[in-house]
């Protein structure tokens, strides 16, 4: 038998009726619609002749037979699946006997269609280089300026800095000391930085492979591929790095130099350095098992220090207290991102947990994980170390719920995934930080304009 | 009235699928089940460059065929017959960006909800980028009922300018 049995069984169990397709005497193609049985155990189709000279498939020349299905729905169509095969056909008692030599298949609910989109990129690829060579310039896909910038940048993302820079400046204004325009330029120098890192991030991606071995990348994960697609060549995406490493540093050492310069700058080396090196040989800290504890640093302590330091220009307890949670939450994000990603970062030597981790242990500590992020929110606000009204942020503990719910059921479909657990994931770091922002608001406030504030406003 | 006899044009206008067959280099025939868009002349199909197989071969051997098999494959009521354009096809990509996108209302009409992944074309962008395959029919069979077990009506057309 030339080809797998099961795929003979598809086309029993799944298909309607055939197209068999053969070239006419005229060299155009003829495609005419027939019934068919198939025989699993001789491996055969026998398809019943169509009737009339015109239509007559010849005996003896290679054709193609073509089973195909799609389902109408309102918006358009889905169950998108055929199978193409083709061999040569023999006049039997029973009709014309195909047994197919070779197959070519295609069902979404096996390989959904935006897998199958990336795993054709190489063609698409060719095709422009051939077109290119044809016309004698290059021929380039291209985004607008607006969706690329968007896309190269990740900017959406950008609510990992905002968070634990809101919560440093929050915690200095509790203590009476802040500046909008420092806060401001904090904000924007984190954001350079946190920019700088993800377009390094795929210059990285791009150079070791990663984004190429990773055919199911979400909206949420698999990094911008803007190279990898070929939309910005490499060496602009690591100047444009370069270009927001800079001007980030630069505007960090001018924070510094209003400050007492060291603590703060040896506080945004360790960022900028964790940053860099998150990707970047020799570390390749992702490639190590510990991307996750990087971006806890990164995003947790390190930023939402920083910004108070630049504020009250001390260090506070409270402040890395409060950036536990932060911390935890935000390599949260990274880690259930990575879980589609694990096939592709294995091939790519990219050893994150979900990697090393068997299924049942990435939950569990995705669970244990959450659990401690609101267990030190709760023991922070009730022992009066955060203020009293940060409790507020234990609100988006269903979030947490719905996430774990939904890596239980949708661990191995990354488009499910997306849908149930990434975004929400996301959320429940943004929502904890701006509720924490928002407690800590309440707290300013009460102490501003209340004589004698209550308890649970302090 | 079009170009192609009526229950072609039926066909082609109602239809969510079609077999679009090309000729690879070695003379073997390649289907590619796609949706096909007919303006009253000419018969449409647009492929990504991310499935540009076809579309270099249809650049190599411009005889092609598109058949409408499945009936029930419509929005609404079945198809009553099953049809075979035979014609001639062009490849037009002078922007593979933006050339492809004169014939988008058409799509949309069948598929609506490509209306709302266009706008959001930046989470698939080599999808955007597209081939437009233009058909000059040349020669229509048609079954009326949709039954092979009776031989097809054969129109030849003339040419179309």
């Amino acid at each position: 038998m030339a080809i797998d049995a099961s795929v003979l069984r598809e086309i029993e169990e799944g298909f309607a009726h055939a197209v068999v397709v053969f070239l006419g005497r005229d060299g155009y193609p003829v495609g005419v619609a027939a019934d068919f049985r198939v025989d699993v155990d001789r491996g055969v189709l026998t398809l019943v002749p169509p009737t009339g000279e015109e239509v007559a498939p010849p005996e003896g020349a290679e054709v193609n037979v073509i089973v195909s299905h799609i389902r109408p729905q309102e918006i358009g169509y889905d169950e998108r699946r055929y199978v193409q095969l083709w061999g040569r056909l023999r006049r039997t008692r029973s009709g014309l006997e195909l047994a197919p030599v070779r197959h070519h298949t295609w069902d979404e609910r096996k390989v959904p269609f935006f897998q199958y989109s990336e795993q054709t990129v190489p063609q698409a690829h060719r095709y422009l280089e051939e077109l290119g060579r044809q016309r004698g310039r290059p021929v380039r896909p291209r985004l607008s300026f607006g969706w690329l910038a968007l896309r190269t940048t990740r900017a959406p993302f950008l609510t990992a800095t905002v968070v634990p820079i809101l919560l440093g400046v929050a915690v200095a204004a509790r203590e009476g000391r802040w500046s909008f325009f420092l806060a401001a330029l904090t904000l924007l120098a984190g954001s350079l930085v946190h920019l700088g890192l993800n377009v390094a991030n795929d210059v990285f991606d791009t150079r070791s492979g990663a984004d190429a071995a990773n055919v199911t990348p979400t909206q949420f994960s698999g990094g911008s591929r803007v190279a990898h697609y070929g939309l910005v060549r490499l060496r602009t995406l690591a100047l444009l790095s370069a270009g927001f490493y800079l001007a980030g540093v630069g505007i960090g050492l001018y924070l510094a130099a209003r400050t007492d310069f060291w603590p703060l700058f040896w506080l945004g080396a360790a960022g900028v350095a964790i940053s860099v090196f998150y990707t970047a040989p020799p570390f390749r800290l992702v490639h190590r098992g510990v991307g996750e504890l990087a971006v806890a640093l990164g995003f947790g302590p390190i930023m939402l220090l920083g910004a108070y330091l630049v504020q009250a220009e001390r260090f506070s307890f409270e402040a890395i207290y409060l950036s536990i949670p932060v911390a935890i939450l935000i390599s949260l994000v990274l880690y259930v991102n990575e879980i589609p990603d694990r096939a592709g970062d294995a091939a790519a030597g990219k050893r994150t947990l979900p990697v090393r981790w068997s299924r049942d242990a990435v939950i569990r500590a995705y669970v244990w994980a959450a659990g401690l992020a609101f267990a030190t929110i709760a023991v922070g606000a009730v022992s009066g170390l955060l203020p009293r009204p940060t409790l507020l942020a234990l609100a988006t503990i269903p979030l947490a719920v719905n996430v774990g719910r939904a890596l239980r059921r949708d661990y191995d479909d990354p488009y499910a995934l997306m849908f149930s657990a990434m975004g929400t994931n996301i959320k429940l770091h943004l929502y904890t930080g701006l509720l924490l922002f928002a407690g800590y608001l309440i707290a300013v406030g009460a102490d501003r304009f209340l004589t004698d504030p209550p308890a649970f406003l302090r | 009235m079009g170009a192609l006899p009526p229950p072609a044009e039926e066909a082609l206008r109602r239809a969510l699928v079609c077999e679009f067959t090309v000729v690879r280099p070695d003379g073997r025939p390649v289907t590619h089940p796609m949706i096909p868009i007919y303006d009253g002349e000419r018969i449409y199909l647009h492929s990504s460059i991310l499935f540009s197989k076809k579309v270099a071969h249809v650049k190599a051997n411009p005889r092609v065929s598109v058949a409408v098999t499945d009936l029930s494959a419509t929005h609404g009521e079945p198809l009553k017959d099953r049809v075979t354009v035979q014609g001639d096809a062009v490849v037009r990509e002078d922007d593979p960006h933006t050339t492809w996108e004169r014939i988008l209302p058409l799509w949309i009409e069948k598929e609506p909800i490509v209306e709302s992944f266009y706008k959001q074309r930046v989470a698939l962008p080599l999808f955007w980028e597209r081939s437009l395959i233009e058909i000059t029919p040349r020669r229509v069979l048609v079954w009326t009922g949709g039954r092979t077990d009776r031989p097809p009506a054969v129109h030849e057309l003339s040419e179309v300018t």
